[in-house]
């Protein structure tokens, strides 16, 4: 790794820009009550990495506890709470918000040319929504938990647990609405805030992704919101709509509960596929292969991602028809994701490639999503279903997709525009160091339990059959490397913030416009809003642009 | 720029609004005699493309949308889409469950 | 460190934009603006039709499996009050969509006079689901609080409603199920009628604001806006009335 890319000011005469959209307005309350979409995807950057500590926490305690097969660390309920809220957070607390809230955010007004999002007061309120259903949350932790595994399945839920569903269920209600009005922010915005030139396909692959994301937000997330409501009129009233001996049925808050929960996978995988676009082109140098491809295949997953959702109740009673249908349906939705992998895989072929950290988190994501997507066809395969569903096969597929996949994205994303947001580089030897930490402790943690789930570990078990031992104790040692591999940024990133290098605009020599202003940016973004004249990942109009400025400096 | 805006272009005046008024519960009216009307299976079918119909008038003409843009159009077509997906695919398991198991 | 402008800029224009007070700084135009903000709202309601979808899908499943419970629970409900709700509601849309032509024309006692006038008829609709709901409390109809299915079971023991339909009497295990109905009616009317509330409270907003002349100096956005959540509500209930009251009132 001789080779890089990296451009950095003369270090002993660069500067941060006095005027940025940090120093503009000073005190709390210019952060409280901002309408800046980039302090508001800052604020959003510090309340998941809480909440994601918070979620990694409890995923420590899981694993400790299947050290051993009894269950002896904590009571069987206790373990059932820890991994209920153990999803719960992960999952709406962090996963749906990681890279709309916060890159998202801060990054697709300036990539449209745009000074804002559409409605920025909008955008504050979805931050405090977000923080009063995390509040929420945390609360419902303090006074006891829920224990329903994050699912909330009927009637389970509602008639035989006495945990505190309800207040659970609230939280994610409020967090709901919170990514609902990021997402009809971001459509709004990348339909009507285009700068002059901006055509649909000059944009950056990134907007492409986090548009379809924001179509699932908007039209997915009102069902589970209805379904929440249900389940606490269920709760509290005793409504009888789940209920069979009222005439109720349990499946029927499946299928309103899967009908968003099915999108919400495509809502936290495709914001990080746009990201892996950004980033393997920067770093080989090259456009993406088959533009048009990908920002189609983004929308398809789109469409297609709300038509397979009871694919997750093969084996709960829906009939067999259905389950033949929504079989097929699934094997179609996994045709434009491998599309994607395709493209990524021919834009690096003869590409002049680097591997800085983010590219290092992107190969990675490359391997990992791929697995986890062809494990995803197995279990869309209603007859394999069967055998792997409710099993660690289960469990090790949709975290090698979530984790190996989404949240190798989200660090991607996060140090490759972190010079932008901060003006600041990261320290380069121990972010790779981090990564290749963070990619062996993946693999060891989660690759076992596909053979535990071959061998018919069931999940959401406290204990198990001893002949399971040893893969459990693989997967525990491997999440005590995770756990570091996470920690290392947060310290490492927070390092930079006073002590890294000075980054200059365009450190990765990148195409874009949010490369073409100074990092951090102004609160205005632009000037002057700017006029897009050349195509996306134009990598000789930026030779152009890096010419005339070499020319003007004396 | 401003050709995007349907307010400066178009502004709907009271006659059609009047008109509308009037479809509307000239088809309130029909509704509620078709109900007392022994169609059979038809009943609901009448019911639904009466209210229909009515939305329908509501969405073009009090909603502006008949004057407004293909981008107003194609987001109402693709809302209307997935709820429909939901509904449809929703009852096909429902209905399908009674043709027992194959 | 370069301050190099790498982006040419758009045509010269002088140091600060001249635009309306209105305008948001983030725009580059009032037409943009009140483009944006319309799509906007469009969004929103289609976040509406999918959070009632949930309901209608309960309803659909309802309905397959219980028909007979529906009809006979459908009976309950006044076609009178239901009718006139419905007239009700319809008007209030033409007086909503009155007001947003005042604020056009800028007619500014003709878009106090309609927006008022909406605001009545929302409270006039309002007042009848009122009346109809303390009905349902009154007969034991409200599921989970001491729900009865004796007018049901019996249907002579509720002599008004028998005297128009002569309902025969349900099987018991089928007679549970009209508490679905209920479910359903008290959670798709309740639901409506909480969007009712919060349109009613920003119509108070409006017509003090639309008074001191707000709308009608060219900045209609608000209005029109609020106009396309107000007929939403009205179309919501249009399929309310027709699933809900006219299931069939023949036989």
């Amino acid at each position: 790794m001789s080779s890089t890319i990296v451009r950095l000011p003369d270090q002993s005469t660069a500067r941060i820009p006095k005027t940025n959209f940090l120093t503009r307005e000073n005190g709390l309350l210019s952060w409280l009550l901002t309408s800046d979409h980039k302090r508001i995807a800052m604020l959003y950057l510090v309340s998941i990495t809480f909440f994601f500590f918070i979620g990694g926490a409890l995923a420590g305690l899981i694993r400790l506890e299947l050290l051993t097969p009894q269950s002896d660390l904590m009571a069987t309920d206790t373990y059932n709470k820890v991994f209920t809220m153990h999803g719960l957070i992960m999952i709406f607390f962090f996963l749906v918000p990681s890279v709309p809230a916060t890159i998202g955010n801060f990054l697709m007004p300036m990539m449209v040319g745009a000074k804002d999002l559409a409605l920025p007061k909008v955008n504050l309120l979805s931050w405090y929504l977000y923080m009063i259903g995390g509040g929420l949350m945390i609360y419902t932790m303090a006074i006891g938990g829920v224990d329903t595994g994050w699912t909330f399945t009927t009637p389970l839920s509602t008639h035989y647990l006495n945990t505190h569903v309800v207040s659970a269920g609230l939280a994610v209600f409020v967090a709901g609405f919170s990514s609902i009005l990021t997402g009809l922010n971001f459509i709004v915005t990348i339909h009507k805030m285009r700068c002059p030139g901006m055509t649909w396909f000059r944009l950056p692959l990134f907007v492409w992704s986090n548009y379809a994301a924001s179509i699932l937000m908007v039209l997915g997330t009102p069902v589970l919101a209805i379904t929440l409501v249900l389940v606490i009129l269920e709760r509290t009233v005793h409504i009888g709509v789940f209920d069979p001996a009222y005439g109720g049925d349990p499946l029927l808050f499946q299928h309103l509960f899967w009908f968003y929960s099915h999108p919400a996978v495509y809502i936290m995988i495709l914001p990080g596929m746009g990201v892996i676009s950004e980033v393997v082109s920067t770093f080989s140098r090259k456009r993406v292969f088959g533009y048009t491809a990908v920002a189609f295949s983004s929308v398809a997953i789109a469409v297609f991602g709300f038509f397979v959702w009871a694919h997750h109740m093969f084996i709960m009673g829906i009939s067999n028809y259905a389950a033949l249908v929504f079989s097929l349906l699934t094997m179609l939705v996994a045709v434009p994701s491998a599309i994607k992998i395709f493209n990524w895989a021919f834009t690096l072929y003869k590409g002049s490639i680097t591997f800085e950290t983010p590219m290092l988190y992107a190969i990675g994501f490359m391997g990992l999503f791929t697995i986890g997507g062809m494990t995803g066809v197995f279990l869309g395969a209603a007859g394999t279903d069967i055998h792997l569903t409710e099993t660690y096969f289960v469990v090790a597929h949709f975290h090698f997709v979530m984790v190996g996949g989404m949240l190798m994205a989200f660090l991607s994303g996060i140090h490759f525009w972190w010079p932008k947001m901060t003006g600041r580089m990261y320290p380069e030897k121990i972010s790779q160091f981090a990564a290749v930490v963070t990619y062996i402790g993946f693999n060891l943690t989660f690759f076992p339990q596909f053979i535990l789930g071959m061998l018919g570990m069931p999940r959401r078990y406290a204990s198990y059959p001893p002949e399971f031992q040893v893969l459990n104790v693989f997967s525990t040692a491997g999440a005590t490397v995770l756990g570091v591999g996470y920690l290392l940024p947060v310290l490492y990133l927070v390092w930079s913030l006073k002590y890294g290098a000075i980054a200059g605009n365009n450190p990765w020599q990148a195409t874009g416009l949010e490369w073409q202003v100074q990092s951090p940016p102004l609160t205005e973004n632009f000037p002057e809003i700017p006029i897009m004249d050349h195509e996306a990942y134009d990598y000789e109009w930026l030779e152009l642009q890096q010419a005339k400025e070499v020319a003007s400096v004396g | 720029m401003s050709e995007q805006t349907e307010n400066a272009q178009h502004i709907v005046g009271p006659k059609v609004y009047v008109l509308i008024l009037f479809a509307l519960i000239v088809g309130t009216l029909a509704t509620v005699g078709a109900s007392f009307v022994e169609m059979g299976v038809w009943n609901p079918v009448v019911a639904l493309a009466i209210a229909t119909g009515k939305a329908m008038l509501v969405v073009l003409f009090f909603m502006h949308v008949k004057y407004s843009t293909k981008l107003t159009k194609l987001t109402i077509a693709s809302g209307l889409f997935i709820f429909l997906g939901l509904i449809t695919m929703t009852m096909a398991d429902y209905i399908s469950r009674a043709w027992g198991r194959w | 460190m370069s301050d190099s402008s790498a982006i040419e800029n758009s045509v010269a224009v002088e140091a600060h934009h001249e635009h309306p007070p209105y305008q948001r700084h983030h725009f580059e135009s009032v037409a943009q603006q009140f483009d944006a903000t319309n799509f906007a709202m469009w969004l929103f309601l289609l976040t509406e039709v999918m959070f009632f979808g949930g309901l209608f899908t309960a309803y659909l499943v309802m309905r397959n499996w219980y028909y007979p419970a529906f009809v006979v629970g459908s009976h309950q409900l006044s076609i009178f009050w239901g009718t006139l709700n419905t007239l009700a509601l319809i008007c209030s849309s033409f007086t909503m969509a009155m007001s947003v032509w005042c604020a056009q024309t800028r007619r500014k006692s003709g878009l106090v006079l309609c927006l008022t006038l909406t605001f009545v008829l929302g409270l006039v609709f309002l007042g009848i689901k009122g009346i109809e709901w303390h009905e349902k409390w009154v007969k034991h109809h409200v599921p989970g609080l001491r729900y009865s299915v004796e007018a049901f079971v019996n249907p002579a023991s509720d002599p008004e409603v028998f005297a128009e339909y002569h309902d025969k009497p349900l099987a018991p295990d089928m007679a549970v199920k009209t508490e679905q109905y209920f479910f359903l009616y008290f959670a798709m009317t309740g639901m409506h009628a909480l969007h009712m509330v919060i349109g009613i409270g920003i119509l108070a907003f409006m017509i003090f604001r639309a008074r001191a002349g707000d709308y009608t100096s060219g900045h209609v956005t608000f209005v029109e806006n609020f106009g396309l959540y107000w007929h939403f509500v009205d179309i919501i209930w249009i399929y309310l009335f027709a699933l809900l009251y006219l299931i069939s009132r023949h036989q």
